[in-house]
């Protein structure tokens, strides 16, 4: 049963891959995608509920594993991956129709977004470093051509940037996993890459080369959560990427890169004392969200908007797990699901938005509120969400992560934060503001487009939202997963 | 095999290794480039030989095998057939930093690498780990040639550097990292070639060329 429990979320999504590469799309294919993502949610939920009540569990010789914090994981993947593949059949069809692409494209589409989905999944319940840097790096490969779907020059120039940056990065930590591996060799043989035998391992590694190993981990992994300093990809690839893959790689394949940090932290903290990751981090996060700040007070691009707040974001998990202790990781953790929910509404939103206008730029999109207001409601409490306003769940972790940082003695750190988390506030709300107030320009082209909007698409951003609110008010079944997830990282039982 | 011999087989290899990446830096034409990192290929096999002949291990011996032909076979293959390709654009122009320089970084980040790899030395010395140095530095000029160069296969070739580099690192400190996790390392850096591969021939069909400076699309 558990195996079966265990292997559904990577089995499933290649089976839905491999339904699109044998039909191709049509209208009897066109929810496979969404029922595929439905049945890794639910497996997620089921195994959630399994490692709540009992121990982790072990299959296929050792290589998968699950325990609180990859049940977590599973669970934000299979809920963001249901809300953007739930969207998608929309998004194709208004694109076929509009001639920007055919039915193979949409065939592609379908079947390298269900890999992506199995790639994701492989990662976070891979049981050793190796198997989940294979992984990572699998999802760079077959992101590559969605990124790049379009072949307009902006968007092939996306994708090869995405995919030099993002394996040059992804190269580092690979370094790291061979020197953390030659290390665990000589202090603790036996214990190979295994996440749960270094964990417990870790204090006797020599910390010589474990500094070396930790700094080309975090660095190489963050290349892929988007942190500074390897962060260029991001912008340009969230912005080229179809809207429906934008939202499964700002909202969940970010926190799976993210999640690999995570687990080396344990690592680095028990071999290296606490001091080591956090100084590395707390530098890092803080040149992302300098670095986001910067770049969105005079943005034009809403997309690129979008995706420099990812960039925040990102910094706003490192800052949290450079606190660590438990009520920092819990508040982590939540924010990982909360900004995953909000970012990907946004980002179907923001798809929307541009197969109505046309444009991908801010001052080109008025008064949206009068032509769709579903639509427009829908973005403007995103990005309330996505600023950290209650009752959405981003305003209590947010609070979270600050509070456990005054209290860790990282005041400064964390007093710069919150300037730079304002001063990235104003920036949306005023660039917001713009698209989705006022009134509707009535210039050329202001007649011919408002189409209604698709039910089901539709109903996808509310539901994003209501499920972010919903954990804002309370985290209710989720919390005792949290709370064992973030037992195991704060190494505190 | 005598442990001087081992010693001096090993030292032989990895020398080339380091010799051929500042190669890669010093060449302009791309084809020079390519036979160069085959021959850097050829000198990473002979090393995981080397290092199978001395443990007298069969799986290592398969592996090496195996890197001899993508490293020196499949991935110099891929390269050129996109250098046939590109037609015209055959040399690495206008780098952003000149030969002469190049060469001078690279003797900075040779010792940078010594530096890097002392801890790693300190760890366990043996004649594989003294030689990890040589990896570290063509792990750094790859990283350095994918920086500066413009065309887009030059910056494949320091992709592909830094790969042999950290494979050597790998194979150096411990014997692999067990053969499934071994694969799919192996997989992933030949996908991500074909994808760059493909990459560089959209690039030519949308811009023309595949002169880095052209992407200019995208900015803040």
């Amino acid at each position: 049963m558990t195996h079966l429990l265990l292997l559904a979320p990577v089995v499933v999504p290649a089976l839905g891959a491999v339904i699109y590469a044998l039909a191709g799309w049509r209208r009897a294919t066109a929810w496979v995608s969404a029922a595929s993502a439905a049945l890794v949610l639910a497996t997620a939920i089921a195994t959630s509920a399994a490692v709540v009540n009992d121990d982790p569990h072990t299959v296929l010789a050792g290589l998968l594993r699950v325990d609180a914090l990859s049940a977590f994981m599973l669970v934000v993947i299979g809920a963001i991956a249901f809300l953007a593949t739930a969207a998608t059949p929309d998004h194709l069809r208004t694109e076929i129709i509009a001639g920007r692409a055919s039915s193979r494209t949409a065939a592609r589409h379908c079947l390298l977004v269900q890999l992506f989905l199995a790639a994701m999944a492989l990662a976070v319940l891979a049981a050793n470093l190796g198997m989940l840097w294979v992984a990572v790096e699998a999802t760079t490969i077959v992101t590559a051509f969605l990124v790049g779907q379009r072949r307009t020059r902006p968007a092939v120039e996306a994708a090869w940037k995405y995919v030099v940056i993002c394996s040059a990065g992804i190269a580092l930590a690979l370094l790291g996993t061979f020197l953390l591996n030659y290390a665990s060799q000589h202090t603790a043989p036996g214990a190979g890459l295994n996440w749960a035998e270094l964990a417990a391992s870790a204090h006797t590694l020599d910390p010589g080369v474990t500094r070396i190993a930790v700094v080309l981990l975090i660095v190489g992994f963050g290349t892929k959560a988007g942190l500074a300093p390897l962060h260029a990809w991001l912008p340009d690839a969230h912005s080229q990427a179809p809207a429906p893959v934008s939202a499964l790689m700002s909202g969940v394949l970010l926190s799976v890169a993210f999640y690999a940090i995570l687990r080396v932290k344990v690592i680095a903290d028990a071999a290296l004392g606490t001091g080591f990751a956090r100084t590395l981090l707390v530098v890092i996060a803080l040149a992302s969200l300098a670095l986001s700040a910067s770049l969105l007070l005079a943005q034009r691009d809403y997309k690129r908007m979008l995706a420099y707040s990812s960039i925040e974001h990102m910094g706003l998990l490192a800052l949290g797990a450079a606190v660590g202790g438990r009520l920092a990781i819990a508040a982590v953790l939540l924010h990982i699901l909360g900004h995953g929910l909000a970012k990907s509404v946004l980002f179907l939103g923001s798809g929307h938005i541009l197969q109505i206008t046309g444009t991908s730029r801010i001052d080109q999109v008025r008064g949206l509120a009068a032509r769709q207001p579903v639509l427009a409601g829908c973005f403007g409490l995103g990005v309330l969400a996505l600023i950290g306003l209650p009752p959405f769940s981003l305003f209590a972790s947010e609070l979270g992560i600050a509070r456990a940082g005054f209290t860790a003695g990282l005041g400064w750190a964390m007093a710069a934060a919150l300037v730079l988390v304002l001063v990235i506030a104003a920036a949306l709300v005023t660039h917001t503001s713009r698209m989705v107030l006022g009134a509707a320009p009535d210039g050329p082209g202001a007649a011919t487009a408002s189409p209604r909007m698709n039910v089901i698409a539709g109903a996808a951003l509310v539901v994003g939202l209501l499920a972010c609110a919903a954990i804002g008010v309370t985290t209710g079944p989720l919390h005792p997963l949290l709370s064992l997830a973030a037992d195991l990282l704060a190494g505190t039982p | 095999m005598s442990h001087d011999l081992y010693v001096q087989l090993l030292d032989l290899a990895c020398g080339v290794l380091l010799l051929t990446a500042v190669l890669v830096l010093w060449r302009r034409e791309l084809a020079v480039i390519i036979r160069v990192f085959a021959l850097q290929g050829l000198a990473l096999a002979a090393l995981v030989a080397v290092l199978a002949a001395h443990e007298g291990s069969i799986e290592l011996g398969a592996v090496a095998v195996g890197i001899l032909v993508l490293r020196a076979g499949v991935l110099p293959a891929l390269l050129r057939r996109a250098l046939a390709a590109a037609g015209e654009e055959r040399r690495e122009t206008r780098p952003l930093v000149n030969v002469a320089s190049s060469l001078l970084a690279a003797a900075v980040l040779t010792l940078l690498g010594y530096a890097v790899s002392q801890p790693l030395v300190a760890l366990a010395p043996s004649p594989a780990t003294q030689a990890v140095a040589v990896g570290m530095t063509v792990v750094l000029i790859g990283f350095f040639v994918l920086v500066t160069r413009r065309r887009a296969l030059s910056q494949l070739v320091g992709f592909l550097l830094m790969d042999n580099g950290i494979t050597a690192v790998g194979f150096l400190t411990t014997s692999g990292v067990g053969l499934v996790v071994e694969l799919g390392v192996s997989l992933d850096v030949l996908l991500a070639v074909l994808v760059l591969q493909i990459l560089t021939t959209r690039m030519r069909a949308t811009f023309g060329d595949t002169d880095l400076d052209e992407l200019r699309e995208l900015h803040d």
